[in-house]
């Protein structure tokens, strides 16, 4: 079982669904994926643990020898995305019964949590593979499972955000895939760290520029990076809210990773003639991103959509971090992709609480709602501080790492747009809590449903988490510093 | 002769452009799909190309037979075309919904019916 362990985070939940169609009652199927779900994280954890005392795993699927078989090959930096994902994945998961009931036509129940584990499984798959041809067929696994998810929402506009997300998304895998396909052409060679080896003594070639800027953009359309991010306000404004949550909190981090991983472990992007260039082309989206991402969310009247916007925005710091390059860089953005996913749980699993007590999240009928809900506001409002990034809670310390790396590369101008850029986010998270605190609840209106109690667990959780990791930053930082270093130290001469 | 030598490739140029022109341009539903069939069809026969070795025989194992074309571009595509076709499938049923619950598929018809 344990010499087995790196496989084990997949291999659960994708076995676990197909399982999972077996059960009728969607009580029994919410139980049976959030064991699975639980058993994967536990398996990630573990991981995790191996990997900071041993170094790398490594895995050879059915006892085909790497570079030939497909290897899964677990470093900090996948191991550390792993547990976040399966964390994110299983707390989502608990807290979305409720949720579901309120939101999701019944006949789907059973079936949305076999979406849900398979989109989970193709997350988890994304990232612990060491293979990029089969890194492409869990992008496709978790997609795909993402548009029935997204699909599943109340308003029939969430039929027509599923489908601009599939051509959307279609397109970015594609792209993902030709690029895949151009690597293999000049390597003979799919294994990424055999990629890694063979692809230095190519020396300049054309070919494998075009493959890394194909592989580039089909990631940042899953990135969702300005100006590659179209589809995510609408997807996340109409998909379930359980379902936004789970979204918010692992699909652009795995995007994120997935960058990462391409651009420093088999691309060496540090070393390239093209370094400069990119580095400028990532900063300067990502200063637009959060920017622009920032002022939209301040115009912007539901609150749901007013989020998706700032999620568009935090990906602007993540993509920042990559364009420093550096290790303090690199770091920073492998501290925010950590802690901007129990920012945005928090956030939006509070939205999905607001959504079952007042039937929708736009700021008129969120009124008042400090009153009515004051725990779930309470939390709230922790995430929106942390997304801030005021002292004392985890956004903070990855605003701080970031500008530190910002200053330690002399970039003084693009410290500051950052600490600006908060700013902007100081606007519309005090807009929520003036609506919420301030002004008074439209009278007369009973909540239709009851108060969720593993909803509101969840949602507190999340909220401590991003008090407890403002304090103790163990965990992020010492794993993201070892995974930075491993990036920009697996250079081969 | 360089274009004819490198024929397949201006297919898939050509077919690539076509599907994403397509998807791009038409605001039927439908039509999209079948924009992003074609792309992705281009893509297959990009990886099916690469695969061929100049006077490599079919990749049965023989005896008498010395040079092989390389099947694993083949067996890597034969997944990505049951990865198109779930996709095809999951955009056709959400073509579906769409028309059930708009009444059109027409992107300009159902944007009008959005904003009211």
């Amino acid at each position: 079982m344990i010499s087995h362990l790196a496989v084990l985070p997949v291999l659960l939940p994708l076995v676990g669904a197909p399982a999972c169609v077996v059960l009728r009652r969607p009580g029994a199927a919410w139980a049976f994926a959030c064991g699975v779900a639980f058993l994967a994280f536990v398996a990630a954890s573990h991981l995790l643990v191996q990997t900071r005392e041993l170094g790398v795993i490594s895995y050879a699927l059915g006892g085909w020898a790497a570079p030939w078989g497909i290897e899964y090959r677990i470093d900090l930096l996948n191991a550390l995305v792993l547990v976040l994902v399966s964390a994110m994945g299983m707390t989502v998961l608990l807290a979305s019964r409720a949720s579901v009931r309120g939101e999701v036509d019944p006949s789907r129940h059973s079936l949305f949590y076999v979406a849900y584990l398979l989109c989970l499984a193709g997350l988890l798959g994304i990232v612990a593979t060491g293979d990029a041809f089969n890194l492409f067929v869990f992008l496709e696994i978790s997609s795909l499972a993402t548009y029935a998810l997204v699909a599943c929402g109340r308003d029939r506009r969430a039929l027509i955000a599923a489908f601009n997300y599939l051509i959307m998304g279609t397109i970015g895998a594609t792209f993902i895939l030709i690029g895949i396909g151009f690597l293999y052409m000049t390597t003979g060679t799919l294994n990424m760290l055999d990629l890694a080896v063979r692809l230095p003594q190519l020396g300049e070639s054309q070919t494998v520029f075009a493959a890394y800027a194909f592989i580039v953009v089909g990631v940042c359309l899953k990135l969702a990076l300005f100006p590659l991010h179209l589809w995510l306000p609408g997807t996340y404004t109409q998909a379930p809210s359980i379902v936004t949550a789970f979204l918010a909190a692992t699909a652009t981090k795995v995007a994120l990773y997935v960058l990462v991983r391409f651009s420093f472990s088999v691309f060496h992007l540090e070393t390239s003639r093209l370094a400069l260039s990119l580095e400028a082309i990532f900063i300067t989206l990502g200063v637009v991103a959060a920017f622009a991402g920032s002022l939209v969310a301040i115009y912007a009247t539901d609150l749901k959509r007013g989020l998706a916007w700032s999620s568009i925005a935090q990906v602007g710091y993540m993509a920042i971090s990559v364009g420093i390059g550096t290790a303090a860089g690199l770091q920073a953005g492998l501290i925010h992709l950590f802690n901007h996913a129990l920012m945005k749980g928090a956030l939006f699993l509070a939205v999905a609480a607001y959504v079952l007590r007042v039937g929708g999240t736009t700021f008129r009928e969120l009124r008042g709602i400090g009153q009515r809900m004051p725990l779930t506001t309470a939390a709230f409002v922790v995430g929106g501080l942390s997304l801030i990034g005021i002292p004392g809670t985890a956004g903070f310390i990855s605003k701080w790492y970031l500008v530190m790396a910002a200053m330690e590369s002399e970039r003084w101008l693009l410290a500051f747009l950052v600490v600006a850029s908060s700013l902007l986010t100081a606007v519309y998270i005090w807009r929520f809590i003036e609506v919420a605190y301030l002004e008074k609840p439209e009278s007369g209106k009973a909540s239709p449903q009851k108060p969720a109690g593993m909803l509101l667990t969840c949602t507190l959780l999340l909220a401590l988490a991003n008090l407890y990791f403002g304090f103790d930053t163990r965990l992020p930082v010492s794993t993201s510093a070892g995974a930075a270093a491993n990036l920009l130290g697996a250079r081969t001469p | 002769m360089d274009i004819l030598s490198h024929f397949n490739y201006w297919v898939v140029v050509v077919l690539m452009m076509l599907g994403f022109f397509i998807v791009i341009a038409r605001g039927n539903l439908i039509k999209k799909l079948i924009g992003l069939n074609i792309f992705q069809t281009s893509v297959f026969i990009f990886y099916i190309s690469t695969g061929k070795v100049i006077g490599g025989s079919a990749p049965v194992l023989s005896s008498d037979i010395q040079l092989y074309s390389n099947p694993l571009p083949h067996v890597l595509i034969l997944t990505a075309i049951v990865v198109g076709i779930a996709t095809t499938s999951v955009g056709l049923a959400l073509v579906l919904r769409i028309y059930r619950a708009y009444g059109s598929i027409e992107q300009d018809e159902i944007l009008e019916q959005s904003r009211q």
